[in-house]
C-alpha cells in the first residue's frame, strides 16, 4: 500500500495498523524521523485505543490543533504520544470540518488530554466530545472568538473583552 | 436580619466584579467535581469556605490562581485557572520569521532561557534540515546545562522558602549572580540572551568565559555539598517535604508529568536519553530517579540533576572541538559579521536572512523537544514553504506539570499548597503561552 522506507519498529506498527483498520489509515508521513499517520475522524478513538491496548503508547506528550484554512476539513488535530517500553514517539492525526468540529475526547485513554483538549478547544474551537470539563483554558469565558484561527487579526479585535477596571473597590 | 448560610451554592458564594461568565463557569466547574462523592450540604459551623489562592499571591511563583474549597484547613477539591500571562506567542509565531520568533522563546520559560532558545532552534534546524557545526552543539550544551543549573538553583531557593527558611534563597541567588555573569560574556546578555542562531550560535566562547565557567563549576560542586548538608537531614524541612503530595507512577504516566516530578516516581524518563538531541550521546550523565514519589523524592532527584549538569558541563568543556560556530551557507544561517562588512554578497545575504529567513520545504512538519529544566520542552512546527511558519505549537512542560497539581491537591493542608507548587516547579510564562 505505503512504499515508503521506514525504520522497522515504524513498519510493523503501521503495517499492523493497516491491517487492522484498513482503509481508515488514509495517510502515512514520515519526515526527519517523526512518522505520522492520518486516521479518518469515525475511527480516530478505536485507533488510539488499540494504540494504547496493544502498542503501551501510555504517555500523551501532547495534542496540537491546527487551522488548514481550506474548505473541506479544515481543522486537523494531531495527537503525539509516547511509549516508554519500545522508547518511541508517534504521532496520530485527523481531521474535522469547519461545520461541525467535534471529535471524540481522548481523556478515557488519557486524563492527560483533559486539559490539553481544553486548549485546543479555547485556541480554535473544537469540540470534543465527551469531555467532562470542556472550558476555555487561557482566555476567560467571557471572549467569544477563537484567537488562532486564520481570520482572527494578529492584533486582535478592539472591544471584545471587557477589561478589568483599575479601581476595584469603587461600584461602576 | 437574616443569618441562613446554610445550603449557600459555591456560584452564589463569589461575586465577581469582571470576567462575570468565566468567573461563573470556574465556580460551577470547582462546585462540579468530584459529583459523585455525596457531601452534606449543611454546614452548621461554617467552616466549609472557598478561597482563591492568587493570582497575585508571592508563594504562586507568578501568576497562578487556585480555587479552594476547603473544610477548616483540609482541601475538599480545588480548580486551577491559568491564563493570566497568556501574550498568545503561537499566534505571533505565524506572523514572525523564524529567526525572528526567537526572543519571544527567551520570555516563554524566563529562568532558562538558552535552553528554551536551543530548543526552538533545534526544532526549525529539524524542519529545514540544517546540520550545525560540533562546535556549536558544544556551546549550545554548556548554554542549556548552566540554564538548567540556574532554573533548579531558583526553584531551590524558592521552594526552602515556601517551607519556612529565608537565607537559602540568598545563598541560591549568589550562584545564580555568577551564571548570569557567565551568560553576559557568552551572549553579551544576562537575562533573555538570545544567544542561538538558526544554523549555530551567535557569538563563540573564549577562554575568559571558559575559565569562568570552570571556576563556576569547581565552585558549585562544593555549594551542593554545603546545601545537602544543611538540607538533607534537617529536621524541619524533612518534616515539611517528607509524604507531601505523592503521587502514583501509575497517575504520573496518566496524567503527563514530565521532568524531575515523573523521575521521582520511578520512571526514567529523560528525553536526552529516549531520543538524544546534540550531544548528549558523547557526554557521560545518569538520570536520577527516587521512588517515592512526593516533595521530598522530587528534591532529591533535582539535587542529582544540579550534580549530574555540571558533571556534563565539564566533560564539554574538555571535548569542546575548534571549528566554526555557524553553518557556511547563506541560505540556512546569517553570514558573519566580517562578511556583511567586506563584501557585497555577505550584505545581500545578511538583508535575506533577515528579510525572509530560512524556508523549510512546504507542507512539511515535524516535533522536536528537549529535556529543558522543567520537563520536556517541544516545538511542533509546520511549514507551507515560506519564511513564517503556518503553525507553532509549543508543548510546554509546566503546563502538563500544573494539570497534575489540580489532582494532587485535593486532601492536602491548605499550608501545603504553597510547597507543593514549589516542588512542581511551574513557571507561569512557560505555561500560560
Amino acid at each position: 500500500m505505503f512504499n515508503m522506507s521506514l525504520p522497522e519498529y515504524y513498519q510493523e506498527l503501521v503495517s499492523d495498523l493497516q491491517t487492522k483498520f484498513g482503509d481508515a489509515i488514509v495517510e502515512v508521513i514520515s519526515y526527519q524521523g517523526d512518522v505520522t499517520v492520518r486516521v479518518s475522524l469515525e475511527n480516530i478513538h478505536d485507533v488510539l485505543v488499540y494504540l494504547k491496548e496493544q502498542h503501551r503508547f501510555i504517555y500523551m506528550g501532547d495534542i496540537a490543533a491546527t487551522d488548514r484554512f481550506t474548505s473541506e476539513d479544515r481543522f486537523e488535530v494531531l495527537y503525539n504520544i509516547i511509549s516508554l517500553k519500545a522508547q518511541k514517539r508517534f504521532f496520530v492525526k485527523t481531521r474535522c470540518s469547519e461545520e461541525n468540529p467535534v471529535l471524540p475526547t481522548s481523556i478515557d485513554i488519557w486524563p492527560a488530554a483533559n486539559w490539553l483538549e481544553r486548549e485546543a478547544f479555547d485556541m480554535l474551537g473544537i469540540q470534543f466530545e465527551g469531555h467532562p470539563d470542556l472550558r476555555r483554558l487561557f482566555m476567560p469565558e467571557d471572549f467569544n472568538y477563537y484567537p488562532l484561527r486564520k481570520e482572527f487579526p494578529l492584533l486582535g479585535i478592539p472591544g471584545s473583552i471587557e477589561l478589568p477596571r483599575t479601581t476595584p473597590d469603587v461600584k461602576a | 436580619m437574616e443569618h441562613s448560610v446554610k445550603n449557600v451554592k459555591i456560584v452564589e458564594k463569589g461575586q465577581p466584579l469582571f470576567f462575570k461568565e468565566h468567573q461563573e463557569s470556574l465556580y460551577k466547574s470547582l462546585e462540579d467535581k468530584h459529583t459523585t462523592i455525596e457531601f452534606s450540604d449543611d454546614d452548621p459551623l461554617g467552616t466549609r469556605m472557598i478561597l482563591n489562592m492568587g493570582p497575585q499571591h508571592p508563594a504562586t511563583h507568578g501568576v497562578l490562581r487556585v480555587l479552594l474549597e476547603l473544610d477548616g484547613e483540609t482541601i475538599l477539591k480545588n480548580r486551577l485557572d491559568v491564563g493570566y500571562l497568556h501574550r498568545g506567542v503561537e499566534k505571533i509565531a505565524e506572523n514572525k520569521t523564524y529567526q525572528e520568533f526567537m526572543p519571544y522563546t527567551d520570555r516563554m520559560d524566563y529562568l532558562s532561557p538558552y535552553a528554551s532558545n536551543v530548543a526552538w532552534c533545534l526544532a526549525v534546524e529539524k524542519l529545514a534540515q540544517i546540520t550545525i557545526p560540533e562546535r556549536a552543539q558544544y556551546i549550545r550544551m554548556i548554554g542549556s546545562e548552566l540554564a538548567r543549573i540556574s532554573s533548579h538553583l531558583l526553584w531551590l531557593g524558592a521552594m526552602v522558602m515556601d517551607s519556612g527558611a529565608i537565607s537559602m534563597f540568598i545563598w541560591t541567588f549568589r550562584e545564580r549572580e555568577k551564571i548570569y555573569d557567565i551568560f553576559d560574556q557568552l551572549a553579551g546578555h544576562r537575562f533573555t540572551v538570545s544567544h542561538s542562531r538558526i544554523g549555530g550560535v551567535a557569538f563563540d566562547i573564549n577562554d575568559s568565559t571558559i575559565k569562568m565557567i570552570r571556576d563556576f563549576s569547581a565552585n558549585l560542586k562544593k555549594e551542593i555539598k554545603d546545601w545537602n548538608k544543611l538540607l538533607a537531614k534537617n529536621r524541619i524541612f524533612f518534616d515539611r517535604n517528607n509524604g507531601i503530595g505523592p503521587i502514583t507512577t501509575e497517575n504520573a504516566i496518566a496524567l503527563g508529568l514530565t521532568g524531575a516530578g515523573l523521575r521521582a516516581t520511578g520512571i526514567a524518563y529523560d528525553v536526552r536519553k529516549f531520543a538524544p538531541y546534540l550531544k548528549y550521546n558523547e557526554v557521560e550523565f545518569e538520570v536520577p530517579t527516587r521512588l517515592e514519589g512526593d516533595n521530598l523524592a522530587r528534591y532529591y532527584v533535582r539535587m542529582e540533576e544540579l550534580s549530574q549538569a555540571v558533571r556534563i558541563i565539564d566533560q564539554c568543556l574538555d571535548k569542546l572541538p575548534k571549528g566554526p560556530i555557524r553553518v557556511d551557507d547563506a541560505k540556512k544561517a546569517y553570514p558573519s559579521k566580517d562578511e556583511v562588512y567586506y563584501s557585497m554578497e555577505g550584505l545581500i545575504h545578511d538583508f535575506m536572512m533577515t528579510d525572509t529567513g530560512v524556508c523549510p520545504p512546504e507542507g512539511v512538519s515535524c516535533f522536536h523537544s528537549i529535556e529543558a529544566s522543567k520537563g520536556e520542552l517541544g516545538y511542533y512546527i509546520e511549514s507551507d514553504g515560506t519564511g513564517h511558519p503556518w503553525r507553532v505549537k509549543i508543548k510546554s512542560p509546566s503546563l502538563t506539570n500544573l494539570q497534575v497539581l489540580e489532582h494532587v491537591l485535593d486532601g492536602q493542608m491548605v499550608a501545603d499548597t504553597v510547597v507543593l507548587i514549589g516542588g512542581l516547579d511551574p513557571v507561569m510564562g512557560d505555561a500560560d503561552k
